[in-house]
């Protein structure tokens, strides 16, 4: 018990030290750090729908854009600008506090999943696979259409100028000075996601082990039985649903304050993937698999990013940074599932018969 | 009325090539149940080859159709080794294991084809050139180009094609008696893994054939080519029920028509305020309400949940 706390409280100064011994090495560092985190918080929410439920979502990024977008909106001068009755209704600017936007943000969030849950919980898992790609993929369409006739997104172009987020008047999109030492507003925003995500795992453990937690598995595993069981399955499907999209658009917002620009390009299917590949290379429904397989899968390209200049010089310039980031990608996908199909990081395998009990249909079980 | 029928044409022409894509989705998950996240790029490389076999020849002073002709073949060849290989060293060793796992590796296969593409082809987009007498037939009032004819009538050819090989041969009595139940259908002298490499190596030829058409017709190339027919492609199969050969021609017909009318139509009638940038939205409208309505599908079983 003491050995644990221990190297609970290393952890945890090591994760608070972090940013302040990267940022001697250039801001770059820190802001790979804190990109990971949000990363982070992305995967423990899909992997609510994905690793608990057992629900495939390949449009968890437009949870994520509804986040972003309605912060942006709310935070910057653009619907001010486009709609003088707006303005006229906030004399001062509109700077709506974070006290409000990131909730509205959740809220709206929700709202879109269990909207889109309601139609779509009939069906089986593949055909559920389509159906939220193809809902991710209305919301980017929209993203970038919805500029006429009335410019509410601003389309390809995206909204700028959005507010740096900002707590109890202390701002973080300054650096704050501590006697001679500084710490960057990117670390600050990096305290700001670790914050969200220590919340985020404990939210997360306590539903693991709660009833609820034990539905969506149950549902994962069985849901005729799981119906059997008395467990109302719509009901519940539609709560991890929301709980998802919950998470989607507080990352959302905080991406948004954090990058102050947000446009449709950051919500593409691609990045949709990246979050359901996050959840299973690390390891579906285990908490630590899904958080190790998401700062493997973010910050791991993006620290070859740095290196990768000399390498594009060797090959003259047909192997640029951007190139190589995907080619490692798509190569960590493959060769991780192969050799570890389970993931990563995987849960153990509790209440459960001996895998062989019940042999999968594989077509080469004859040989 | 003019536009009607034109938009019919232009539907058409977009569902045939829809359909050939729709077919390889359907039939691979048909037999492994797996969602083949990589067809799109097997289309995109099917053009790409296609690209490069018709710019070195284009000093020979061949016909254009004769080109057309040896680029499709070679087309046809890479794409088929290619997505035989593809299934042999990411899908294979995950037959037995977790549903998600082959799921990734088609994703991180997409991505890596992708990649590579840009690699080898340079990222830039490629004019495609024209190789067909450019001139459009009149059919008194609608239009419509020889390219556009050709795709109809390949099409027509390769789904007759494929109808005899399934229901009439030997193999495709093997492919059809694999995905009602790889065990059995082991037990009674089918080879699984020969008939599930025969079902990728058809499935990329029709990607194949689908691409340098889809290049012919559209006039360019690139390496993110193959996304968008991709996913429209899998929606078409998903719509038609997906496994179901004839559900994929019909949902990939469907589709284009979908899309052709509303791309055509949706200004007029909403008086300018969504625009055809809107059509995308179509396809997966669509979508959602057929899967809302029938929940497998327009020509899908029900079928219980495979645990």
């Amino acid at each position: 018990m003491k050995n644990k706390f221990v190297v609970f409280a290393l952890c945890a100064i090591a994760l608070l030290a972090l940013p302040l011994i990267a940022q001697q090495f250039g801001q770059g560092w820190v802001r790979i750090m804190a990109l990971a985190l949000l990363y982070v918080l992305l995967a423990l929410g899909l992997n609510i729908v994905v690793g608990y439920a057992g629900l495939l979502d390949l449009g968890y990024v437009a949870f994520y854009a509804v986040g972003a977008y309605m912060y942006a909106l709310l935070a910057s001068p653009h619907l001010f600008e486009n709609f003088p009755w707006i303005a006229s209704l906030f004399p001062g600017g509109m700077h709506a506090p974070v006290w409000a936007v990131v909730p509205m943000a959740a809220g709206l969030a929700a709202m879109a999943g269990v909207l889109l849950g309601t139609p779509v919980l009939k069906l089986r898992g593949d055909y559920l696979a389509i159906v939220t790609l193809g809902f991710g993929e209305i919301i980017r369409v929209f993203m970038n259409n919805l500029e006429q006739p009335v410019n509410i997104t601003n389309g390809p172009r995206g909204l700028d100028r959005i507010d740096p987020m900002n707590l109890f008047g202390f701002s973080f999109g300054k650096s704050l000075d501590i006697g001679e030492f500084r710490v960057s507003s990117v670390a600050l925003y990096y305290y700001l996601f670790l914050g969200l995500v220590v919340l985020s795992v404990v939210i997360c453990q306590h539903l693991e082990t709660s009833r609820i937690g034990r539905a969506w598995m149950a549902i994962r595993e069985d849901e005729i039985a799981a119906k059997a069981m008395g467990i109302n399955t719509r009901n519940m499907k539609l709560l991890a649903f929301g709980m998802g999209a919950t998470f989607g658009g507080v990352s959302g917002a905080m991406f948004a304050a954090f990058q102050g620009f947000v446009s449709p390009e950051s919500f593409s299917l691609q990045e949709s993937v990246m979050i359901v590949a996050m959840v299973v290379l690390g390891g579906m429904g285990h908490l630590p698999g899904v958080i190790l397989g998401a700062v493997a899968l973010s910050a791991l390209p993006e620290v070859l990013r740095y290196v990768a200049g000399p390498l594009q010089e060797v090959t003259g310039g047909r192997l640029d940074a951007s190139i190589l980031r995907q080619l490692l990608i798509a190569l960590a996908m493959i060769g991780i599932m192969l050799s570890r199909p389970r993931g990563l990081w995987p849960a153990r395998e509790h209440g459960k018969a001996a895998p062989a009990a019940v042999p999968a249909p594989a077509p080469d079980a004859a040989r | 009325m003019e536009t009607f029928f034109q938009q019919i044409i232009n539907g058409l022409v977009l569902g045939a090539m829809y359909a050939l894509v729709a077919l390889g989705y359907t039939m691979v998950y048909g037999i492994i149940n797996l969602i083949n996240f990589a067809h799109g790029e097997v289309l995109m490389v099917g053009a790409l080859v296609s690209w490069t076999v018709v710019t070195a020849l284009a000093d020979s002073g061949l016909p254009g159709w004769v080109l057309l002709l040896i680029s499709l073949l070679c087309a046809i060849v890479v794409c088929a080794v290619l997505n035989f290989a593809i299934e042999k060293l990411a899908y294979r060793p995950l037959r037995s294991a977790p549903r998600l796992a082959p799921l990734i590796t088609a994703m991180g296969m997409s991505l890596l084809l992708q990649t590579l593409a840009m690699i080898i082809w340079k990222p830039n987009p490629k004019p495609y050139p024209l190789l067909l007498p450019t001139d459009p037939i009149n059919l008194g009032g609608p239009v419509i180009s020889v390219t556009q004819c050709l795709i109809l009538g390949v099409t027509a050819v390769v789904l007759a094609a494929l109808m005899y090989l399934v229901n009439r041969t030997k193999l495709g009595r093997a492919m059809r008696a694999t995905a009602e139940n790889p065990r059995v259908a082991a037990l009674m002298g089918v080879r699984p893994d020969m008939v599930i490499s025969a079902t990728f190596v058809i499935g990329a030829a029709l990607a194949a054939v689908a691409g340098v058409m889809w290049a012919a017709n559209y006039g360019t190339v690139q390496h993110s080519m193959g996304f968008l027919p991709g996913l429209k492609a899998f929606t078409a199969a998903v719509l038609g029920g997906i496994g179901n050969l004839a559900g994929a021609v019909v949902g990939g017909v469907l589709l284009g028509l979908v899309e052709a009318l509303g791309a055509g139509y949706l200004g007029a009638l909403t008086g300018g305020v969504l625009g055809s940038q809107y059509a995308d939205i179509f396809a997966f409208a669509a979508l959602i309400l057929v899967l809302t309505l029938r929940p497998a599908g327009l020509l899908g079983e029900r079928v219980a949940d495979r645990a």
